[in-house]
């Protein structure tokens, strides 16, 4: 294995400081992500960070990287086309629980199914925050909200789960008042080969008033801590509806699985990018002669 | 002009597009020029479809609305399509299965029932039992002899066509070739002149193949898209050829999906492209956007078909210029092109993956089920692989430490130098919020009116310059017409066709075709259009939206209109018709025919009968009792040809007001 020379997490600083409100859970996602970036050596200029829309959807700006900030729910399927664009580049995607879970969800589930070389980072308040405090996706049964005045009617989805039914190969759960625990997290999933979702609880201090840090840190839990096994699907997704008094955050799932990549045969010649382009005078006869 | 054509009708699964692949094939080969239109309805198995072939000796530039050769696979074409065939021409069919009453023929039209099961005795004692679907090869081997095409080479693309079947299939198929071809030699007269076979071989191709491989040409390298009839076959080819042609081909889960791909891998700096229907192009139009402010070349292909929603899903009709120029909130520049035919397809996609990439703007390329899905011959030369490939202005290099502005205002044509991801020194975010020129969003501030205003000015310079890099519009035909036809994208061949039939006629007309939507000449359409006289828009659609786009651009409005929107194409008399009743002031008649009544028939026996009816006639009745005239259709059993019943069919709405069986008498 080469020698991974680390990078500090300054080399990740980005062209401007975050604007998100003090105290928010994306703080901590960032510093993570940067830290991680630097204990796996990638250079800044191979990590590729793709978000949609949202407030955690605009890490891309406050990270030295190269960054596409999407549209709203499209950030998977435009990582997708820019990883297959260049498979030599890290791919991590990085959006909100509306944007993934809500508008997005069918590209997220398709993504898994690929598994495609990518990771994917939720940052989950279980709230739409840009938009001043509507349910989401993954908002609890009876949670008030601003569109939801009388309490939420409908049972949040449960995202690890669907990811270990839809075929990703690294299906983990992450909170940001737990850094080093979610830096290792992120870590691993860089280095995993295939897809890797990470849904990490970042509580939205301004518009979630009930799942605050407090709620969290008196439920959750470490999986390593009792020496969890990930690679059995069933015993995986069964831990996946864990909730409530206790809940499990690191690595649910593990697997190792073919890529989309090692599948698709233009691929094995090497980066898109880097492959010459146009046809031959005798590939461009082959494609005429077959229609005469 | 020395032209004959071939018209074949059957049902769904009668293998008829083979047949009509070998014909055209052949055709082809001997160096004739060939133009085929397959119509079909939106069934797997069943239904009608209607395949017609036309040959020239020159180029032709529409299937035509003629026949000389009917080739009937079932009851059904005998009864829709026999009265079609002109003087001179021929009704050919299977006379064990099929029969062909007298009054349907008209006159001077030879009828050619093969008597199958006679014809083909030697072969089966030879082979063993002919299936039913191999009796098209011995109509194909009928339909060479009296069209005088060149029975060798019909032989070997015969034997081209079923060589992954091996040498059985292939000798069984070439000897009912030659079974149909000697039958008709010593039982009918040719119904055309004998070719001079320059024997160039020319492709044989759709412009969905056609831009497919341009795209590959062009250095294409990820395609995208999500089936939709009628833009499938680009997927399709792209899928089967995607190794040779070195292209990463993605069917994604919807088109949101398809348009964002192709997006990102153009983000990721390779030439990318996507291609969908009409009904895909309304998901994708949110990207579309996004394409254009974060300044990303890309290629998105977008095939009409009748509309709206679903519409007529394997019909034709050009009535998505509004759609496509309306595509996105907001306003930006962007390239709509439509090719004129398929010749145009290659070099329309080379340009539009040039000027995507000079301009750094989504290229749309329109066209239609017609464009798309018919098949003609092309010259090969038309499929160079040698096209200049320009990636346009970019930054590989960028020194440590210093700022690269990937959205620099200082360029004069609007078009900032690009980095790809990877590249040292040159990190940015590509943004879909508006903002600066270093990619950082002014979106969250509380008002920045002057990066706001450069930044849009910036992105609409690149109007004005690539505007003067398209070929501007020309007038076809006489100067001094006192007609001008005026269309745009695929009905330039029936156009054209119009054009010199009324000229021929001492009506002299001129036309011209658009091709650039946007930007749009303004200035040359102006002038153009000044010097015509009378004005006539010609197109597949309700609202003329090609007219109003003129209107909108220049102030010029048409003098009058030509619309076709019943998903049939624009054919060459039924458009000249419609101009003689213009020039008439005659108003234009929008009854029910006698054939679209019986269409009507047709669907609801095949619907309520399993097709074991067929209407025969069909009689006007004015007075009636309905507020409106009726077309009475007598609808008889197919296998007795017994009187079976009637329908009543509305001649003023198309409603169906009655279906009444005949009852068998009742026994005492």
């Amino acid at each position: 294995m080469a020698t991974v020379i680390e990078l500090p997490l300054e080399a990740y600083k980005g062209p401007v400081d975050p604007d998100w409100c003090p105290g928010c859970g994306d703080f901590g996602v960032l510093r993570s992500l940067q830290t991680a970036a630097g204990k796996c050596g990638i250079q800044p200029h191979d990590l590729l960070v793709v978000s949609g829309i949202g407030c955690s959807s605009n890490l891309p700006g406050f990270i030295k990287a190269y960054g596409i900030h999407s549209l709203h729910g499209r950030s998977v399927p435009v990582a997708t086309g820019a990883h297959l664009a260049n498979t030599d580049m890290k791919t991590v995607i990085t959006g909100g629980d509306g944007d993934g879970y809500g508008i997005g969800v069918g590209h997220f589930i398709h993504a898994m199914r690929r598994n495609l070389d990518v990771t994917y980072i939720v940052m989950d308040n279980q709230i739409y925050g840009l938009t001043t405090g509507q349910a989401s996706p993954t908002t609890t049964r009876g949670h008030k909200t601003k569109s939801t005045p009388k309490g939420n009617a409908e049972i949040p989805l449960n995202p690890l789960a669907l990811a270990i039914t839809a075929g990703a190969s690294f299906v983990a759960r992450g909170f940001s008042g737990e850094p080093a625990q979610l830096q290792s997290l992120m870590q691993q999933a860089m280095q995993h080969k295939g897809f890797a979702i990470i849904d990490v609880f970042s509580p939205c201090v301004t518009y979630n008033k009930v799942n605050t840090y407090p709620w969290f840190k008196e439920r959750v839990y470490k999986l390593e801590d009792e020496n969890w096994d990930p690679s059995d699907p069933m015993e995986s997704l069964k831990k996946s509806f864990e909730w409530g008094d206790k809940i499990p955050l690191g690595v649910l799932y593990k697997t190792e699985q073919v890529t989309y990549e090692d599948t698709e045969p233009v691929l094995q010649r090497g980066a898109l990018v880097k492959q010459p382009i146009g046809v031959n005078a005798a590939t461009m006869k082959q494609f005429v002669d077959e229609m005469c | 002009m020395h032209e004959v054509t071939v018209g074949i009708g059957g049902a769904a699964g009668d293998g008829l597009d083979k047949s009509g692949d070998t014909l055209a094939k052949t055709a082809g080969r001997l160096g004739l020029h060939v133009y085929a239109y397959n119509s079909y309805q939106s069934i797997i198995r069943g239904g009608h479809i209607w395949l017609r072939v036309r040959i020239g000796q020159d180029k032709v530039y529409s299937h035509g609305d003629k026949l000389d050769v009917c080739v009937a696979l079932n009851q059904d074409t005998l009864e829709r399509h026999a009265g079609e065939v002109n003087a001179g021409g021929c009704i050919t069919f299977n006379a064990d299965k099929l029969k062909c009453d007298p009054s349907l023929v008209p006159a001077d039209v030879q009828v050619l029932g093969v008597p199958m099961a006679q014809v083909t005795a030697e072969v089966a004692k030879e082979h063993g039992a002919i299936q039913p679907i191999m009796q098209n090869t011995v109509m194909m081997g009928v339909v060479m002899a009296v069209t005088e095409i060149d029975f060798s080479e019909a032989v070997e693309v015969v034997r081209e066509t079923f060589a992954h079947k091996g040498d059985k299939i292939i000798n069984l198929n070439l000897g009912l070739l030659k079974a149909g071809f000697d039958w008709a030699k010593a039982n009918s007269k040719p119904v055309s002149k004998s070719w001079t076979f320059s024997r160039k071989r020319r492709p044989f191709c759709t412009g969905n193949e056609v831009i497919a491989i341009a795209a590959a040409a062009a250095g294409c390298k990820f395609y995208s898209a999500y089936p939709m009839t009628p833009a499938s076959t680009i997927l399709h080819w792209m899928a089967n050829h995607a190794e040779e042609a070195g292209v990463c081909v993605k069917q994604a889960e919807d088109e949101l999906a398809v348009v964002n791909m192709a997006i990102g891998a153009a983000l990721g700096g390779v030439r990318s492209m996507c291609g969908t229907a009409g009904g895909g192009f309304a998901l994708m139009t949110e990207a579309i956007g996004m394409a254009a402010i974060m300044e990303v070349p890309v290629v998105i292909v977008e095939v009409q078909r009748g509309g709206p929603s679903t519409g007529l899903p394997t019909k034709t009709e050009q009535a998505d210029l509004n759609q496509v120029y309306g595509a996105s909130q907001g306003e930006f520049p962007r390239l709509i092109v439509h090719p004129f035919d398929i010749a145009d397809c290659f070099a329309t996609t080379v340009e539009a993956f040039h000027l995507a990439d000079k301009y750094q703007l989504p290229a749309l390329i329109m066209s239609d089920l017609m464009l798309s899905e018919h098949p003609e011959t092309v010259e090969p030369e038309v499929f160079r692989h040698d096209v200049e490939i320009d990636r346009g202005k970019r930054v590989t290099e960028w020194p440590a430490g210093t700022t690269f502005k990937r959205f620099t205002l200082a360029t004069e044509d609007g078009v900032s130098p690009r980095t790809i991801p990877g590249t040292p020194n040159t990190i940015f975010t590509s943004g879909s919020d508006e903002h600066d020129e270093r990619g950082i969003l002014i979106s969250d501030m509380f008002t920045n009116t002057a990066i706001r205003r450069k930044m849009m000015e910036k992105r609409m310079r690149k109007v004005e310059f690539m505007l003067k890099e398209l070929t501007p519009p020309k007038l076809e035909g006489p100067a001094d017409a006192e007609l001008t036809l005026v269309g745009w994208g695929s009905t330039y061949g029936v156009i054209r066709e119009v054009a010199a039939l009324l000229t021929a006629e001492g009506i002299k007309t001129n036309y011209v075709i658009g091709k650039y939507l946007a930007p749009f000449h303004v200035k040359e359409w102006t002038e153009l259009l000044g010097k015509c006289k009378k004005k006539i828009s010609v197109e597949a659609n309700f609202t003329s939206q090609f007219a109003r786009h003129i209107k909108a651009e220049t102030g010029v409005s048409m003098d009058a209109f030509v619309n076709k929107y019943d998903g049939e194409p624009l054919e060459p008399n039924w458009t000249i018709d419609r101009i003689k009743e213009i020039i008439a002031g005659k108003k234009v008649d929008l009854s029910v025919s006698e054939e679209d009544a019986k269409e009507i028939a047709y669907h609801y026996l095949r619907t309520h009968f399993a097709e074991k009816q067929r209407p025969a006639k069909a009689v006007l009745d004015s007075k009636n009792g309905k507020g409106e005239a009726i077309w009475r259709v007598e609808l008889i059993e197919r296998a007795t040809g017994k009187k079976s019943g009637e329908m009543t069919v509305g001649a003023d709405t198309g409603a169906t007001y009655s279906y009444e069986p005949v009852l068998e008498p009742v026994k005492a």
